[in-house]
């Protein structure tokens, strides 16, 4: 990743327009690209907003959401951070469209604060952990439980499908986020909650996830660690707006969609 | 760079496959019905080998202080051309630049429930070697595949035997993701796969493919 990409700016996105990729930042009337020009939020084709490197996530990482699933789980103890990889195969950006099968019956958001590393970290201690942020984004990582198996469960049929993984609108510098760990995070389907949260609520936080994962693997520039969800994850249906929010970080639009938009 | 070694390129993908090996599966016995499985593996099961685990032939691989030896999981790795989705069987091969000898090193372990960036993930832990175009390997499910090491030939195996050929994997793998250009998919690694100490050099050798050697040195000595 290019320094540029993280630089001190407060928030920075990444979108298409005019043929180019061009990075920007917010305005009062949406956005305004590096070049000047001012657009509006729909006349931009919104990208991850910065170079994604490895994309590590989190499972069961909020007390209340292990309590939700607490029927379901084979194994309740956890002796470490359920941690789980995805490919870049998975991404797109603020209001794209995501594919919900229709041979599915539980298709479900999950509302993430993504945490960007800035710097290369090999055991890093917890104390020093902050330090290696670049900043934040919001994540909507989609799940279908359908095709949930018992091997190295979350597979990757139920996490890893194109489009299940929404990152942005806003890479935002870490500098402008003094606490991380009091984030107030919803979910709104069709402009209903469904899903509240706070990041005080993580079970492993943020230096925590630094420290354990950089003591097995190094942790490079881009690299972003999804941090888990909270409780109220409800299944989506096709034509479905679902909006993940996290205060001072972003608003992230999504639309479910159905097989005829991708031909099948 | 050689001009017979292939690495992913940046914003690449490396995948592996579990158990796609018929032996390998049939080793876990009536596990499979067990808990924590209740079941065994209907669709293709993939993990990850991120861009920290890429290595090159000859790279020196640490064997992390925690554990005292490595199991050494040869494999055939296949380079995607083009975008594949979807692809079917009469097309699949299409889509395959060639093949790559694939050392998908982990940390042994027993279960297979969790996944294991633990075990699965040390810097260093997959080398990638000698490439060969598609069109130069006649039969990618049918290639001999030993390890040696220190020279002395401790497995002896094949690209066969696997509950889904390089075609079917690409079908049913493409049926809920897309491979990328330059994205790289294992076809799993063999049962009885052996085990290395610091200290001991390790050479696979894909018949028709390549060779792939590389070093394990203990982390104080890294």
């Amino acid at each position: 990743m290019k320094r540029a990409q993280v630089a001190r700016v407060a928030k920075v996105a990444k979108v298409a327009y005019g043929g180019a990729i061009h990075d920007a930042v917010p305005h009062p009337a949406g956005l305004q690209l590096a070049d000047g020009r001012v657009l509006a939020e729909e006349a931009v084709v919104w990208l991850p907003p910065f170079e994604v490197g490895t994309i590590i996530a989190l499972g069961l990482n909020y007390a209340d959401h292990v309590k939700e699933l607490s029927k379901e789980l084979t194994v309740t103890a956890k002796d470490e951070p359920l941690a789980f990889l995805k490919g870049r195969n998975a991404l797109v950006g603020h209001r794209a469209q995501t594919r919900r099968p229709a041979e599915v019956a539980f298709m479900h958001y999950e509302c993430e604060l993504a945490v960007v590393i800035g710097r290369t970290a090999k055991n890093v201690k917890r104390a020093d952990a902050m330090s290696f942020v670049a900043g934040y984004t919001v994540a909507n990582d989609y799940a279908i439980r359908d095709y949930l198996e018992n091997y190295y469960r979350p597979n990757l049929r139920v996490k890893n499908r194109d489009g299940g993984t929404v990152l942005g609108p806003w890479l935002v510098d870490a500098a402008e986020v003094p606490d991380p760990h009091a984030l107030q995070l919803r979910t709104l389907v069709n402009g209903v909650v469904t899903q509240q949260g706070n990041t005080r609520d993580l079970i492993s936080d943020i230096p925590e996830l630094i420290e354990y994962l950089s003591g097995f693997m190094t942790l490079n520039p881009g690299d972003v660690i999804l941090t888990g969800t909270p409780d109220g994850v409800v299944n989506v249906n096709v034509g479905d707006e679902v909006i993940t929010e996290i205060d001072g970080i972003g608003r992230l639009v999504n639309t479910i969609v159905a097989d005829a938009t991708f031909g099948r | 760079m050689m001009p017979n070694i292939f690495q992913p390129p940046s914003g690449a993908t490396v995948y592996g496959t579990l158990l796609n090996h018929r032996e390998a599966l049939a080793a876990l016995g009536d596990q499979v019905h067990a808990a924590p499985y209740k079941a065994p593996p209907k669709a293709p099961i993939l993990y990850i080998k991120p861009r920290n685990t890429w290595a090159h032939p000859g790279d020196a691989v640490v064997v992390p202080s925690d554990t005292h030896e490595l199991q050494i999981g040869a494999t055939l790795g296949v380079v995607i051309g083009r975008a594949a989705c979807q692809v079917n069987m009469a097309n699949a091969m299409d889509y395959v630049a060639g093949f790559v000898v694939m050392n998908d090193i982990s940390v042994p372990h027993d279960s297979f429930y969790r996944p294991s960036l633990r075990f699965k993930c040390r810097d260093g832990s997959c080398p990638m070697g000698a490439f060969m175009p598609r069109d130069a390997v006649v039969n990618p499910d049918a290639l001999a595949v030993t390890v040696a090491i220190d020279d002395v030939e401790v497995q002896r195996t094949d690209t066969g035997g696997r509950v889904r050929s390089v075609a079917q994997l690409l079908v049913d793998v493409t049926e809920f993701m897309t491979l990328n250009q330059g994205d790289i998919l294992s076809i799993g690694v063999s049962a009885h796969a052996p085990l290395a100490q610091a200290g001991q050099r390790v050479r696979i050798t894909i018949a028709g493919v390549g060779e792939l050697e590389n070093t394990l040195v203990s982390e104080a000595s890294a």
